[in-house]
């Protein structure tokens, strides 16, 4: 079993060293590849580094598009999984066994971490939560499966969910319609208790303009999406 | 001629003229000129021929003729607008993966790179 761990920075100099010296020692059984997404700072060297492989883009495409050129890339290299963690020291390396689980023995092409299964005590900020509440119970009345953790990007992905990806991926807030994308092609999406970290340093990405965009766009691309969006645009 | 219907011939006219001209210079695809041409030679056919004007203004119910005029070129605009937003968002796909081309070619000349250099 060939496992590929995406990790997706943008800004991230000071928490990829973090990151690296947790999987070195928690989950060192893979290959990591890092995606630079058009970063300021010095993550190309701290990814450099640490030896993973590195895919630098020309410029700051959102993390949609970034996972979108792991998937690529995974895809190509004919990668079994692909486990998706964060660049910003959010996400931990002994927990990626428990993601792994479900996509290895084949009960799902997908694992979702969630923070809100089982006894976790990971705080959240009220409004936060709230709005993963919201994605979730759309995400549980589309599909008909329980979700807690819709915007979880803690993820291990299967063959036939790394293909799928390579060729269509959503750009902004990609996490809620990745999950019903798979669905509706009969992939089968599962969330399994994981412990996240708060993040350690750097502040969150949504701001109150983007949190209005998350909530429109999102239920907008779920409700309008195609059931194979990647024959749409070219 | 009222002084309206003379703005608006005389404006219709040099959106046509400012059209053609800027896709003889190259600087306008034929493409992206289509609407602009349709809703100009539209403007000038019932700015210069006012009776049309009045018949299918009076006919959709128009009290003020001149009024079904601006209604159209809004029409027109807005309809020039969403293709506009459907072109940009064709861009911004095309541009992502054009990028993430570059990105995974990058990678892969660079591995090439070193494979050929621990060779020597």
């Amino acid at each position: 079993m060939s496992v590929l761990v995406i990790i997706p920075a943008y800004n991230e100099e000071g928490n990829l060293p973090i990151v690296f010296q947790d999987l070195s020692s928690n989950f060192s059984s893979a290959d990591f590849l890092v995606i630079n997404d058009g970063s300021t700072d010095g993550t190309r060297e701290a990814a450099e580094a640490h030896g993973a492989e590195l895919i630098d883009l020309p410029y700051n495409l959102g993390i949609g598009a970034a996972m979108q050129t792991g998937f690529m890339f995974a895809f190509k290299a004919g990668y079994d999984v692909a486990i998706q963690f964060d660049g910003d020291g959010q996400h931990r390396a002994d927990e990626i066994e428990n993601i792994l689980r479900p996509v290895l023995d084949g009960s799902a092409d997908m694992a979702v971490g969630s923070r809100f299964l089982g006894k976790s005590g990971y705080k959240v900020p009220v409004l936060r939560r709230a709005g993963i509440k919201i994605f979730s119970s759309i995400l549980t009345f589309m599909t008909g499966i329980r979700f807690t953790d819709a915007t979880s990007g803690f993820r291990a992905y299967g063959k036939r969910a790394i293909e799928m990806f390579s060729k269509y991926y959503p750009d902004d807030y990609p996490e809620v319609e990745a999950i019903l994308l798979l669905h509706r092609n009969g992939i089968k999406v599962v969330e399994v208790p994981s412990e996240m970290r708060q993040r350690p340093s750097g502040k969150s990405s949504i701001t109150f303009l983007r949190a209005v965009y998350y909530m429109v766009k999102v239920p907008l691309a779920v409700l309008t999406r195609r059931r194979n969006p990647a024959d749409n645009i070219r | 001629m009222s002084l309206l219907e003379l703005v608006s011939v005389v404006s219709s006219v040099v959106i046509i003229s400012a059209v053609f001209f800027l896709i003889r210079r190259g600087k306008l695809l034929e493409r992206y000129a289509m609407l602009w041409i349709l809703a100009s030679f539209v403007l000038l056919l019932f700015s210069a021929w006012r009776s049309l004007l009045d018949t299918v203004a009076h006919a959709l119910g128009f009290y003020y003729a001149p009024s079904f005029l601006f209604l159209a070129g809004f029409v027109f605009l807005m309809l020039i607008l969403l293709h506009f937003s459907v072109v940009i968002s064709s861009l911004s796909v095309r541009n992502k993966s054009l990028a993430q081309e570059l990105g995974l070619l990058k990678h892969e000349i660079e591995k090439l790179r070193k494979s050929l250099q621990s060779k020597d």
